[in-house]
């Protein structure tokens, strides 16, 4: 089957990432496949490669990075909620005049057309939030 | 169809919903919303939001006609939890039973929570 998984919440502050995170390693797992991971919300935080929990902890964002990468997974950052919450790659930081980059490996940002494209090819889309 | 169960402010997960309604609708799916919980609060007449400093998108409720968004559904049982009716909200909607709503979102072929 072919899936496609939300992510409405950040890391560390709720669950909700790191059970998408499960969900889609087990996807993958039982052979099927992910169409696309749409980060939206403050999922959008799951993408900031400067993220640096105690060493002890997951790390939520290189995880993905590796599971994205890994799986050739099109993990993709909604443009709009990430310019809201700092999340920037070379091209959004050259449009809005930033100094830096924060993309981690892996994601992608992209419009919202992307998350209705997602709903409409996967057989399945699955919400991941509060 | 969008499902909407959170109070319009407070959090930022009402407006970054409607931003992905008018995107479905601009893509020309057939797009519908449901409001759920404190949701129902999302469609109550006279938002005031100048205190708070947020920007106020109960006119944005009022276009969704524009982008042929018409088919807006109230949980009954969430309005009467807190004390509001149809009469109370800005748009028109269909108020539906908590029952009927659960059948109508198993009719949908892609249902997004927010």
């Amino acid at each position: 089957m072919k899936f496609a998984i939300l992510v409405n919440e950040g890391p560390y502050t709720h669950q909700a990432s790191d059970t998408a995170f499960n969900f889609a390693k087990a996807v993958l797992a039982q052979g099927h496949s992910i169409f696309r991971v749409f980060f939206y919300h403050d999922g959008v935080n799951n993408a900031t490669r400067l993220t640096t929990p105690p060493q002890d902890d997951r790390n939520i964002v290189d995880r993905w990075s590796k599971l994205g990468q890994g799986n050739e997974l099109d993990m993709v950052v909604c443009v709009a909620a990430a310019q809201r919450r700092g999340i920037v790659d070379d091209g959004e930081m050259k449009r809005n005049g930033k100094d830096a980059t924060n993309l981690a490996p892996g994601f992608r940002i992209s419009g919202l057309g992307q998350l209705v494209e997602a709903g409409i090819q996967a057989d399945r889309i699955v919400v991941f939030g509060d | 169809m969008f499902v909407n169960r959170k109070a319009p402010y407070g959090t930022i997960y009402a407006w970054e919903s409607l931003e992905v309604v008018l995107i479905a609708a601009a893509f020309e799916q057939d797009v519908s919303m449901a409001f759920l919980d404190d949701g129902v609060y999302q469609l109550k007449k006279g938002h005031q939001t100048k205190s708070i400093g947020v920007k106020a998108f109960e006119k944005t409720f009022g276009a969704l006609e524009d982008y042929d968004v018409t088919k807006l559904y109230v949980d009954q049982e969430s309005l009467a939890e807190r004390g509001l009716t149809a009469d109370d909200l800005a748009v028109p909607v269909e108020v539906l039973p908590r029952a009927e709503m659960g059948k109508l979102m198993e009719e949908q072929d892609v249902l997004l929570s927010f």
